[in-house]
């Protein structure tokens, strides 16, 4: 993992101590919440329905042991004993005082983290692939590129004041794992003809108006990239609109005046940055990839593992993912339990996913954007001791990728923004849907519910999709079918009119009966669906 | 009838103007009628209160119960957690919400 040299360390203590000071002043009249508003949503500090919350940032989801120790510390000392993953790979509190937010931040600090780009218009957390570094199938590991682009885009004088907030992930995989073209920009990285670059899309993005990112530049070199980034940075900072909130972001800027307008800027810009030296030298270039050099793994580490515990096999088959060193895999925990709040997890639990990840995954762990937590270097020799201790803390569903997986944002019962609540409808769905038989039979399906329009649980990319609207104050569901945050993406589609809470989970079981009807051998659910269309689906809900 | 509430503000925890003083629960909320927007205003610039607004609220035998459930969730907790409500040992807390 990277760890911060004397600069990052610098930043942050010294932002701490800005805080602090802007905090004593709201608290003794001497601002007034108007100036203190902006100056709190910069260090994550929201105010809530509730209370204060506080958004800590998580860069590319990687966290080491002491981190999650402290994060779990963090519940219980100033918190009510949990807190709460997110689709941005982050981490929420929700009953934050505003009186002790320095100290949580200064705790923070000592364990190289903050609470900073959390929120405002300035590029948020960069997001990545959880399997980084891990996964069998990656062409490179992506972590010390979003770690250069954190140490980029952290305070960066021109990029602090953005139209709208600006997100980036960026992956090194085929396949998708973190919505990477739903996002403002998403890059994969990719070799070609032996040489290491990125493919960058730009003007991705959920919210009110969802767009798939196009792709704006089909191969930059490693050596570009940041100067590439800069200049799609460049153009949106120039043009961007400000004037209206709900067409700042960049998708809209790309959409009005088309890709090839957009990357003929972006072009023009690119030469003149490149002639800036702001790509890092290869000496930095190698100090920070030498922080993610693979860990000491054990040759030889055993494949094959007894498997003769039914439930240890199912939870094996279905909560490990291939790794790419023999012996070794990928280990996904579900914050999903039956009936419990996605990406809810107690202090407790915190804690002792944070002593797993020490004594068995080389001291990292990672969070994913749907809302799950991830042991990325695990010996299969020691699976068995992990699933017991995650069993009897209640982490040990095997659901991932099936419907009772679900992302939910959350919703009204604790944001704000939201028109409607999110938890309760995916507690119930995963209590109809609760046999573990019927799951596995309905096979992957990626259910993700939003309280509002904004989608923070990213309901466009659902293969089924839930946004709660207010219907003259009252709560209504309305369902979309067909969307994909993965490499096959695709934007969810409206069935017709919305529900009640009852009757969306019926609707959902209306549409899992009607997938098992059509589906052919092999066929997901959302295959059937782009298959089929979305009419027989339409005409067993409301036919 | 019109209630004022707002958030404490070093604590942050919801408040609710009883009519000369703050508390955290929605029953002893006073009607502010057309006052609501003039104490709001008083209240903030003295920094006994964060970000208060007024709501529509109807008047009932247990005390005032605020029209909309967003304010609702706000005077009772969240929905899925009884236990972090003000009312974690009232099984029919959550009834007078929905």
């Amino acid at each position: 993992m990277y760890q911060y040299d004397q600069y990052d360390q610098s930043i942050v203590d010294a932002r701490v101590e800005e805080f602090r000071d802007q905090v004593k002043r709201r608290l003794s009249g001497a601002i007034t919440e108007d100036q203190f508003k902006p100056l709190r949503l910069m260090n994550g500090l929201y105010l809530q329905l509730h209370a204060y919350m506080l958004r800590v940032a998580v860069p590319y989801g990687t966290l080491s042991s002491r981190q999650m120790h402290l994060l779990a510390h963090i519940a219980r000392k100033y918190d009510r004993g949990y807190g709460h993953f997110t689709t941005r790979q982050n981490i929420q509190y929700n009953w934050i005082k505003l009186e002790d937010a320095p100290d949580i931040l200064a705790e923070l600090a000592k364990v190289e983290m903050h609470a900073i780009q959390t929120s405002g218009n300035c590029i948020r957390n960069i997001s990545s692939d959880q399997y980084a570094g891990a996964a069998a199938d990656e062409v490179t590991d992506p972590r010390p590129w979003a770690e250069l682009m954190r140490q980029w885009s952290t305070f960066h004088p021109e990029f602090s004041y953005l139209p709208r907030k600006f997100k980036i992930a960026v992956i090194a995989s085929p396949e998708d794992r973190a919505a990477m073209r739903l996002h403002d920009i998403g890059i994969e990285l990719l070799e070609k003809d032996g040489k290491l670059g990125a493919k960058v899309f730009v003007g991705g993005g959920m919210g009110r108006t969802p767009m798939i990112a196009p792709e704006i530049k089909d191969f930059v070199g490693a050596e570009d990239l940041l100067s590439y980034l800069e200049a799609c940075l460049r153009v949106y900072n120039r043009y961007g609109r400000r004037d209206n909130i709900y067409k700042a972001r960049i998708k809209i800027l790309v959409h009005e005046i088309g890709a090839d307008e957009y990357r003929r800027q972006v072009e023009e810009e690119f030469a003149h940055v490149k002639t800036l030296g702001i790509d890092p030298p290869v000496a930095e270039l190698e100090r920070i990839s030498a922080f993610f050099a693979a860990p000491a793994y054990e040759a030889g580490a055993p494949d094959e593992i007894d498997l003769s515990d039914p439930d240890f096999r199912i939870w094996v088959q279905a909560q490990t993912v291939a790794h790419k060193q023999p012996g070794y895999t990928i280990v996904n925990i579900s914050l999903k339990p039956i009936g419990g709040i996605p990406g809810d997890a107690s202090a407790d639990q915190i804690d002792l996913m944070a002593d797993l990840a020490e004594k068995y995954s080389f001291d990292e762990l990672r969070v994913t954007h749907a809302q799950n937590i991830v042991l990325p270097n695990v010996k299969k020799a020691d699976l068995y001791a992990i699933w017991q201790a995650l069993d009897a803390a209640g982490l040990a569903t095997p659901n991932l990728d099936l419907i009772s997986d679900i992302i939910a944002c959350p919703g009204l019962d604790y944001c704000s923004l939201a028109n409607a609540r999110s938890i309760p409808v995916a507690q119930k769905i995963a209590e109809r849907f609760a046999d573990l038989d019927r799951q596995r039979d309905l096979g992957e399906l990626k259910l993700k519910i939003s309280g509002c329009i904004n989608a923070c649980g990213h309901h466009h990319a659902g293969h089924i999709g839930i946004l709660g609207v207010d219907r003259k104050g009252t709560e209504n569901y309305q369902l979309l079918l067909g969307g994909s945050g993965a490499e096959d993406v695709s934007l969810g589609k409206i069935t017709g009119p919305g529900f009640d809470e009852d009757g969306v989970v019926d609707a959902i079981e209306k549409v899992t009966d009607t997938y098992k009807a059509l589906r052919e051998d092999g066929e997901r659910f959302v295959d059937t669906y782009r298959r089929v269309g979305i009419e027989p689906f339409k005409e067993a809900i409301y036919g | 009838m019109k209630i004022l509430t707002g958030n404490d503000l070093p604590t942050g925890d919801v408040v609710w103007w009883t009519g000369s003083d703050w508390s955290r629960h929605v029953e002893e909320a006073a009607d502010v009628d057309e006052q609501g927007e003039m104490i709001a205003r008083q209240e903030e610039a003295a920094r006994r209160v964060n970000a208060p607004y007024v709501i529509e609220a109807t008047a009932t035998p247990q005390g005032p119960r605020p029209a909309h459930i967003k304010d609702r969730i706000r005077a009772l907790g969240p929905t899925v957690r009884a236990d972090l409500t003000l009312k974690p040992a009232d099984p029919d807390a959550g009834n007078w919400v929905i």
